[in-house]
């Protein structure tokens, strides 16, 4: 991939700028939802390898709870919210009213599941929406897919694009968490966007640094 | 035998493949639309997985190509490591698991069905090579890590809802 010579820092630092407005939107949203401080991190944008990608989040066979929707538009590309199950049992009790819910039960509650369903599409419509007013690029979500199953599984369904051309992929990565739980892995969500390779040029253009 | 509990598992990543012998055994984990295939000789008690996430190399757009990552040139590959240990290709026998949808909702994308053609065309490519496929845990919707112990010829399938089988 010639990607690699032709990345910058001033264009990493574009794709970081994405990540920031992007998340700190759902981080505003799921506060909202949840009635509850949210904070973010920093985005990390990295180029890694396949294997490197599947290490994030706790390691390729981790069970998580994925939310995953395609983006379509002006720019291409995969979108993932991966929390922790633990987080996601917490965010759902809080919005369903029911503290015994949980997605380890045998028989999930369609409502919670439903719930989890609706979070991930109002997180990850503020994410891109925030994008698209950002870039003045035309970007529509497909319908979110929920999955609650091994992180390398979920996530490797992202990369099948990317592995047309590529070994490596460059991933805009954010993590939200509860006020005071930063330190605690266990409980922090993450948004990766993953921009096919095609649209990199699309995103730079649109922003004055091609 | 307990599974996945072994002092010396060869690890196989994405789009990576590996061979192994006893009394080691290979594992590849967070298999979604990816397709493990274990090529095995149970004689010699030597076996190889490769993990497969295309299903032609063809559908890859650059110069230089990872072997590993699509069903032609995986299964070529891992014959040839095979063979570089002194293994006779009509010996070998496959094991397959993998080829899931992990996420059902409506798209035209291709990429989106890349599971079921994942498992497709390796068994066209164990076909065309005339290796008999023993068995198969395939599509479904979950997650599988698998892990091949060539003593036994077993190869065990761990997937979060549904424990762990042994095909």
């Amino acid at each position: 991939m010639n990607q690699g010579q032709k990345i910058t820092s001033l264009h990493l630092d574009v794709l970081k700028e994405i990540g920031n407005i992007g998340a700190a939107h759902a981080a505003t949203a799921l506060s909202d939802l949840l009635n509850k401080k949210i904070d973010m991190r920093v985005p990390k944008v990295e180029m890694v390898s396949f294997n490197d990608m599947m290490e994030f989040a706790g390691g390729a066979e981790k069970a998580v709870v994925g939310i995953f929707l395609r983006i379509e538009g002006d720019v291409e590309g995969s979108m993932f919210f991966i929390l922790p199950i633990e987080q996601a049992n917490q965010f759902i009790r809080r919005l369903i009213c029911d503290d015994s819910f949980s997605l380890r039960d045998s028989q999930i509650s369609e409502i919670g599941l439903s719930a989890m369903q609706e979070m991930g599409n109002i997180l990850s419509g503020s994410y891109l929406s925030a994008l698209s007013d950002f870039t003045g690029l035309k970007i529509y979500p497909t319908v979110p897919g929920l999955s609650v199953d091994m992180f390398g599984a979920i996530i490797s369904i992202g990369l099948i694009e990317i592995s047309q051309v590529s070994d490596h992929v460059i991933v805009i990565n954010t993590s939200i968490f509860e006020d005071g739980m930063e330190d605690s892995n266990e409980l922090k969500g993450h948004f990766f966007l993953l921009p096919d390779p095609d649209s990199f040029e699309t995103i730079f253009k649109a922003l004055g640094v091609s | 035998m307990v599974p996945f509990i072994s002092n010396n598992v060869i690890k196989v990543g994405i789009a990576q493949m590996d061979v192994v012998k006893i009394p080691n055994t290979i594992r590849t984990s967070g298999l979604g639309s990816c397709v493990g295939v274990v090529l095995y000789d149970e004689m010699k008690k030597i076996a190889g997985m490769v993990h497969v996430m295309l299903p032609d190399s063809s559908l890859g757009r650059t110069d230089s190509i990872n072997a590993a990552k699509f069903a032609d040139t995986g299964i070529k590959g891992l014959i040839d490591l095979l063979k570089l240990e002194g293994v006779q290709v009509f010996r070998l026998k496959a094991k397959i698991a993998g080829g899931a949808q992990m996420f059902k909702f409506a798209s035209d994308k291709d990429s989106m069905r890349i599971g079921p053609r994942n498992v497709e065309a390796v068994k066209n490519e164990l076909r065309r090579n005339g290796i008999p496929l023993v068995a198969e845990d395939t599509g479904g919707s979950s997650g599988r890590t698998i892990e091949f112990d060539p003593e036994t010829c077993k190869l065990s399938i761990r997937t979060v809802n549904q424990g762990v089988c042994v095909i």
